[in-house]
């Protein structure tokens, strides 16, 4: 009774889900010049689930670019533990690693999802987990699965099992949705017929704070994305907007007018303890911390033009981070701080570059031309960005190496102001 | 009018009863959206200083020389170059005769909003329109009136008047306008 009762539950709520908010779709545009030649196999699992474990792996190890999905249908025995597996038929489709899986329904109704990754030449276990889950998270144990095989194979953590938060306007309505990575499971946090902007993940993932203009003017919020509770962190006179956590979680960075120009000033998570920081006649903005927490970059066109700064969270001077390029905006810091991305004009053209903080050494790394708030995912090899193509806002993802792209649109919706979010507990 | 917003709200609720996450909506945002549309169905307040403007406009006291097209006073756009705050000369007399008006209306309210292109992050187009805002803001000053008379936002680039991706649409939307009180 009680089972049924769940269950027709779930199938209302993903019904509706799926009604209100189509997913973002994929494509994928080139690849590592090494890829890894992978071969899995689709799981053992009830023909009732709606994706197949296979697929979502497969589709998370592609768009890393650094792995060749390989077609299993072609091979007779298609096993789904290491007893089945018959070796040969693996190293003939040139596979150098093979993953076979399969999901069981258990009598409490919960899930047990077993695989085991192999190595086809060594012929030997490389990985293999269980995992006891409500039927609900299949899809997340499906990209932890990948984040299992991507780090055994790369030497890397995997970011399949993280999310990504961004706008997307529909007609005159704005909703900041978070999704996971690939754009799947969109839920809205905040809807409005007034514009929203910059959200910002808080370092646990659990909360994000953003600009709305829903008082006619630009206010940051906080909001719970356990609870979904919010509540107003600055609203002072003039415009408040372009909030960002420090690495620790207990304050933000933002920026106020007080009516005249955008100056940087700090405040505590809990809305307490306003305290001003840069001071210049110019606009200073989008601050971004440092991973150990030692500087706040940010945009200044104290120079004449907008340039990357930094200085101290605790004040001091202003030391110039970028020189080349006439317009320079929107800078973040990579997860090992040695990197800086930001969007660079060049030729009229607005594009994600990568900065070396060591070297000033700097690639461009897209070829579109109004790409706009650049962020790095949680283990620094993508970054993910919005662009516009044939006059609709959509996002991309670009490999660090620039090698491959990913871009994520939604039918009938401008999408905006991406941002990774952080690995998660 | 009033069934869009209604529509909007429903929405709202809908999407609300659909997360299958604990998100949180605020209807609060499209409510609160009746509140301008309010606003502009009372137009009373910008008449009435029209009454007592007579020494600025020196006609008829029934025409409001904000909204008679003949008037300098009726037009309210000063436009900029990408990137940039200076209020050029061609919009000097504008800002002029809007700075006397103000001083000659005590009583008058202006908002300066700050607008610009799409190009380039959001962030600091909101800071850029607000800079434009207070460039205007500085001439008005210049010219007498009071900074109490006086409000200065940006929309940056969310609020955008001409919606192509081009530069007759980027060049009408780098702009400030000048929207007295009640208006």
């Amino acid at each position: 009774m009680l089972k049924n009762a769940l269950s027709f539950l779930l199938v209302v709520m993903t019904t509706l889900a799926g009604q209100a908010q189509a997913a973002l779709t994929i494509e994928i545009v080139g690849g590592a010049a090494q890829q890894i030649p992978i071969a899995v196999v689709p799981f053992a699992q009830p023909t009732t689930q709606p994706e197949n474990l296979a697929t979502v792996i497969n589709s998370d190890l592609r768009r890393s670019g650094l792995f060749r999905a390989l077609e299993t249908r072609g091979v007779t025995n298609q096993p789904h533990d290491l007893a089945e597996v018959k070796y040969p038929e693996w190293a003939a489709l040139q596979a150098q690693a093979l993953v076979v899986g399969k999901v069981e329904v258990q009598p409490n109704n919960r899930l047990k999802v077993s695989f085991r990754l192999l190595d086809v030449l060594k012929q030997a276990p490389l990985a293999g987990l269980e995992y006891d889950i409500a039927p609900a998270q299949l899809r997340s144990t499906a990209h932890k699965i990948a984040d299992v095989i991507y780090e055994k194979l790369t030497g890397e953590k995997g970011v399949f099992d993280t999310r990504i938060t961004y706008i997307i306007k529909q007609g005159n309505r704005f909703q900041l949705q978070v999704a996971d990575a690939d754009g799947a499971n969109p839920q809205t946090v905040l809807s409005s017929v007034e514009p929203i902007i910059s959200p910002s993940w808080s370092p646990d993932g659990n909360k994000l704070a953003y600009v709305s203009f829903e008082k006619k003017k630009p206010v940051i919020f906080v909001q719970s994305l356990v609870t979904g509770q919010r509540q107003v962190l600055a609203n002072f006179k003039g415009n408040n907007s372009a909030p960002t956590w420090s690495p620790d979680g207990s304050r933000l960075a933002i920026v106020l007018t007080y009516g005249a120009n955008s100056q940087i000033y700090l405040i505590n998570a809990d809305g307490t303890g306003l305290q001003p920081l840069s001071h210049s006649s110019g606009i200073d903005t989008e601050p971004a911390w440092s991973p150990d927490g030692k500087w706040i970059y940010f945009t200044s066109d104290r120079g004449g033009s907008p340039q990357v700064y930094r200085m101290s969270p605790l004040g001091g001077d202003a030391q110039r981070v970028t020189f080349e390029g006439g317009y320079i905006v929107s800078p973040r810091l990579s997860p090992d701080g040695k990197l800086l991305t930001y969007i660079r004009r060049e030729a009229g053209r607005f594009r994600v570059a990568q900065q070396e903080l060591s070297t000033g050494q700097v690639q461009l790394l897209s070829e579109t031309a109004e790409d706009e708030s650049p962020s790095f995912a949680p283990n620094g090899r993508m970054i993910l960005y919005a662009t516009n193509i044939n006059g609709r806002g959509v996002l991309s993802i670009v490999s660090a190496d620039g090698r491959t792209k990913q871009r994520l649109s939604e039918a009938g919706g401008d999408v905006r102001e991406p941002s990774w979010g952080p690995w998660t507990k | 009018m009033n069934k869009n917003l209604v529509m909007s709200v429903v929405l709202v609720s809908l999407l609300a009863a659909c997360s299958s996450k604990p998100v949180k909506e605020e209807p609060k945002a499209a409510v609160e959206d009746k509140s301008p549309v309010a606003t502009q169905t009372a137009p009373k307040a910008e008449s009435a200083p029209a009454a007592t403007t007579a020494p600025v406009s020196d006609v008829k006291t029934s025409v409001n020389p904000l909204t008679d097209p003949s008037n300098i006073l009726s037009k309210r756009n000063v436009y900029f170059d990408f990137d940039k705050d200076e209020v050029k000369a061609e919009y000097r007399p504008l800002v002029e005769a809007h700075a006397k008006y103000l001083v000659a209306n005590p009583s008058a309210h202006v908002a300066l909003q700050g607008n610009t292109d799409e190009r380039g992050s959001r962030e600091y187009n909101l800071a850029l329109g607000q800079r434009r805002a207070v460039a205007v803001k500085k001439v008005l000053n210049v010219y007498g009136a009071n900074d109490k008379q006086i409000e200065t936002v940006s929309y940056g680039e969310e609020k955008p008047k001409a919606s192509g991706h081009e530069e007759s649409a980027y060049a009408e939307n780098r702009r400030v306008d000048i929207v007295y009180a009640g208006e």
